[in-house]
């Protein structure tokens, strides 16, 4: 009776120990499988202009009224095949707005006219606390190393909680084909968006890869100024060490990284 | 005795006709192991055919993945050659002609995938 409880024991924690080991060289070929299919392997081109953080900073007295901002919207839009649909469902992706709507908490009835008059260009803001990303049930949408907030069409699921959690307003919905709208896209290079994907400014990453500035930033310009707000010699550092700057609604803790020079 | 023998056995004969089509159809049938697909002038793709081949839509998703999320939009190749991670830009240089050489091949093995909703096929690969 002994002998067969001892045999018993054996090959049980024998074969538990080889089940066991088993499915843990299973599990690390499976994630040895997942991490990497091509045989080559993968790299920065060499233009790529890199930071720590990306950051914007518009200089907002230079700009007097809507059509200063045309341009810079026009190169944008046609830089990343963005439509223009009439009505409430327009995709943004640079627009203007008013001081009151922009900054809604620094407004007070007595302000300038010319501050109460003139528009503001707003864009995502590719805050440092992303609540887009946070929300985010598919990981469609995704803080990046250098700062960029970016999304992954692919994998957007159209359940549009990131605009529910912008507090900008700076992610558009596509109601419509965007291609209905578009009757050639203004970039054959670039992709267009799809009905049912959430999309905005992605401070022009693909143009960064290459060494160009953003769009806006190359058609303002100098007016707005763009850089790497880790380093104290950038740009953008610099502007803002010698002006008065202000963000908007930074009282909710997002930390944008876009500047207004007011 | 069975009534209307005629029609009976007629019926049965088109019974077993119809429940075994399935193979007739897999032996005398369309092969699909041909698609007929165009292949581009240029000698050589990104990496071998057979990989390619079995591999290119897992090997795009990778490729979406290493550009959008780690800002790796270069593919260096096992020979050495670099590319730039791009289905519009790169892939569709060479493979120009959509209709001829992705669509006869994903026709074929019957799936749709729906690359074309966002990106753009060449003007010259419609």
């Amino acid at each position: 009776m002994n002998n067969n409880r001892r045999k018993f024991l054996k090959i049980a924690s024998l074969s538990a120990f080889a089940l066991s080991s088993g499915i843990a060289s299973m599990g690390l070929s499976a994630s040895e499988a997942e991490a990497k299919l091509a045989p080559g392997f993968y790299d920065h081109g060499p233009k790529t202009l890199h930071a720590k953080r990306w950051a914007m900073v518009i200089d907002t007295r230079e700009f007097h009224s809507a059509e200063d901002y045309e341009p810079l919207i026009r190169a944008c839009h046609n830089a990343h095949n963005v439509p223009d649909i009439p009505g409430a469902k327009n995709i943004k992706w640079f627009w203007l707005d008013s001081y009151e709507h922009a900054f809604p908490d620094d407004m007070n009835p007595y302000m300038s006219e010319k501050i109460k008059a003139q528009p503001f260009p707003l864009l995502c803001n590719h805050c440092t606390n992303p609540p887009c990303v946070r929300v985010c049930p598919t990981q469609a949408t995704y803080k990046m190393a250098d700062g960029i907030v970016a999304m992954d069409y692919h994998r957007c699921i159209g359940c549009r909680f990131c605009m529910a959690g912008c507090p900008y307003g700076a992610r558009s919905f596509n109601f419509f084909d965007p291609r209905k709208y578009l009757p050639e896209p203004t970039n054959p290079r670039f992709p267009t968006r799809m009905i049912g994907v959430v999309e905005k400014c992605t401070f022009c990453a693909e143009r960064l890869a290459v060494g160009q500035l953003p769009a806006c930033v190359e058609a303002s310009n100098g007016k707005i100024l763009f850089g790497d707000l880790e380093d104290p010699n950038s740009t953008v550092r610099k502007a803002l060490a010698a002006n008065y700057s202000i963000r908007r609604k930074p009282n909710l803790g997002t930390q944008p990284g876009v500047y207004y020079l007011i | 005795m069975l009534y209307n023998k005629k029609a009976v056995y007629l019926g049965i004969v088109i019974l077993v006709v119809l429940l075994t089509a399935p193979f007739w159809a897999g032996l005398f049938g369309q092969n699909y192991t041909k698609t007929g697909v165009t292949k581009p002038n240029e000698e050589a793709c990104i990496e071998n055919v057979e990989f390619m081949r079995a591999q290119h839509m897992r090997l795009l998703n990778e490729w979406r993945d290493e550009a959008l999320r780690n800002e790796n939009r270069t593919y260096i190749a096992k020979d050495g050659k670099k590319w730039e991670i791009s289905l519009q830009n790169t892939c569709m240089r060479c493979h120009k002609n959509y209709d001829d050489f992705c669509a006869k091949c994903h026709l074929s093995n019957s799936v749709s995938p729906y690359c074309w909703t966002c990106h753009i096929i060449p003007v010259e690969g419609k």
